[in-house]
């Protein structure tokens, strides 16, 4: 039950750090990451992160 | 940034971009409040006459957006590039500021800073507030500016204007959804991912609404408008009423550029920009309506210097001393001599006289190259672009600046760079002013049916062009 950032895709705009509820996501290097524990996938919603995210199938199931 | 030592600042001799001082004066022109001269008199985006004595920066610190653009692809960067969105350097808000900072040290001539993404300056907004936090501090002799797709500006005006942030740039390709649909795929809207004609129409409204905002509390708002051949070229026009009507100061359209190497999906699909005379045609078509800015560079999201030039790897980070002194009187020494000039100059557009009106029809189209100051000061061999001007029976006009060699990341081999490409570029000139040009050049110009000429080398622009025209006018024969 998580997702997870391609980092090769990444363009590390950070905009889907601040649009996720759970604040699970958070820059590490050059790239951010998806903490799993505590990705919740918006609970059924449509994921926030990929919504905003401008770089397709960037963000992942784990 | 509180580190403030006194040093010596290097790199201090003042460097032109370009210069073009058709509008404007030392004095408010006559068709602006003394209040909104004020406001656009030292910023060289908004005021033609501005923009050859003083430089503006943008500093990359908002990387997120919140809507896609067709003709926008971020994770795009080449250094070589100079266009709107591209970067090759993302900064933290300390980073920006010290950068700044670094510039102002040694550009005296910078005025303004922007922050326009690369992403969006209102939805990275915290980014944006840290970063001119930092450096008002430090120089509060600066105009602080904006660039949003205005999609989260009704959220930010009371901040904006708290900030003393006193000129906003709008995004705005079209006032109708169906077209908007288009040129953006998605918006993302209080944390929903919208798409299609129900974004457009989002995005719309929000922009509507974030002008009149803006203009009920007296911050100049431009438009920018990207002209997309097929898509919203005609529709522009409208655009263009619609903005004045609200209250914009300035319209800027901008013609779109595209090249699959980009990797946006216009540059995929094939969508091509507007040829020159296309752009011309729309500007030309929105006359009357909210004025025109015609002297844009279509500059880079972390731009440095006049608006001519970019002189942003001379201060990327690696660079950057840690402590940076600001000497204060030296900018002020500065503004004095820009003043002084600026007056110079705008007595020498009032010596100017009416060219005979004998001959109603006679234009001439004439390319400058010029340093900066509003002077015909550089040889045509340094030239990087040229100034574009038209003489008629009813004055001298500032047409636009055209780039030599516009190319695109190729490696530096740029062709267009060559005389024919020069040629080409300059292809509907009469005439060419240069302080200097040597024979070679000046053998092949004329025989393409450009005169070049070096007669009013380090003269003032404008009057040289109506004295050139008067004397063409004069030698005609009586039926030309």
């Amino acid at each position: 039950m998580a997702y997870k950032i391609v980092a090769s895709q990444c363009s590390a705009c950070g905009a889907c750090e601040f649009e996720c509820p759970n604040a699970a996501i958070r820059m590490k290097g050059d790239s951010f990451i998806v903490e799993a524990a505590k990705c919740t996938e918006c609970d059924g919603d449509s994921p926030r992160c990929i919504g905003v995210c401008p770089v397709e199938n960037t963000i992942v199931k784990a | 940034m509180s580190a403030i030592k006194t040093a010596p600042a290097k790199n201090a001799v003042p460097s032109g971009g370009c210069s073009a001082s058709a509008c404007g004066s030392a004095a408010a022109p006559e068709d602006m409040s003394p209040e909104v001269w004020a406001k656009v008199k030292d910023h060289p985006c908004y005021s033609e006459e501005a923009h050859h004595y003083f430089a503006r920066m943008h500093v990359a610190v908002a990387p997120a957006c919140n809507i896609q653009c067709n003709y926008c692809n971020r994770k795009y960067d080449c250094a070589n590039e100079s266009r709107p969105g591209v970067v090759s350097e993302r900064l933290t808000p300390e980073q920006g500021a010290r950068k700044v900072l670094a510039v102002a040290a040694s550009v005296p001539q910078l005025s303004v800073l922007g922050i326009a993404g690369p992403g969006d300056a209102l939805y990275d907004w915290k980014k944006t507030k840290a970063t001119f936090d930092a450096v008002v501090k430090d120089l509060p002799d600066i105009k602080l500016c904006i660039s949003t797709n205005g999609l989260a500006l009704p959220d930010h005006v009371d901040e904006i204007v708290a900030m003393n942030i006193d000129h906003v740039t709008i995004t705005i390709n079209m006032i109708d959804p169906e077209i908007g649909a288009k040129i953006y795929p998605w918006i993302f809207f209080q944390h929903k991912r919208y798409e299609g004609v129900e974004a457009a129409r989002i995005l719309h409204e929000r922009q509507m609404l974030g002008l009149d905002m803006l203009v009920a509390r007296g911050v100049l708002v431009k438009v920018n408008s990207v002209l997309i051949p097929g898509i919203n070229d005609e529709h522009l026009i409208e655009v263009n009423r619609e903005v004045k009507k609200r209250g914009a100061f300035l319209h800027n359209v901008m013609p779109l550029i595209s090249d699959a190497a980009h990797g946006t999906h216009f540059g995929l699909t094939g969508q091509r920009g507007p040829t020159p005379e296309e752009l011309k045609k729309v500007q030309d078509a929105c006359e009357g309506g909210a004025k025109l800015m015609r002297h844009c560079r279509q500059c880079r999201a972390d731009a440095v210097g006049m608006l001519g030039e970019d002189r942003g790897q001379e201060f990327t980070l690696d660079k950057l001393p840690e402590t940076i002194a600001i000497d204060q009187s030296k900018r002020d020494a500065w503004r004095a001599q820009i003043e002084a000039k600026r007056e110079l100059a705008a007595f020498a557009r009032m010596a100017v006289k009416p060219a005979p009106a004998a001959k109603p029809g006679h234009v001439l189209t004439v390319a400058v190259a010029s340093k900066g100051d509003g002077v015909i000061n550089q040889h045509f061999g340094h030239a990087k672009e040229f100034l574009i001007y038209r003489a008629d029976g009813a004055g001298v006009k500032f047409l636009g600046a055209r780039k030599i060699g516009d190319q695109y990341c190729q490696g530096g081999l740029g062709e267009d760079s060559s005389l024919a490409g020069i040629i080409a570029l300059l292809g509907d000139v009469d005439v060419l002013l240069c302080a200097k040009i040597g024979g070679c050049p000046k053998g092949e110009l004329k025989a393409a049916g450009i005169e070049p000429s070096d007669a009013y080398a380090h003269e003032f622009i404008e009057p040289s062009i109506a004295a050139l025209y008067a004397k063409r006018a004069a030698d005609a024969p009586a039926d030309a």
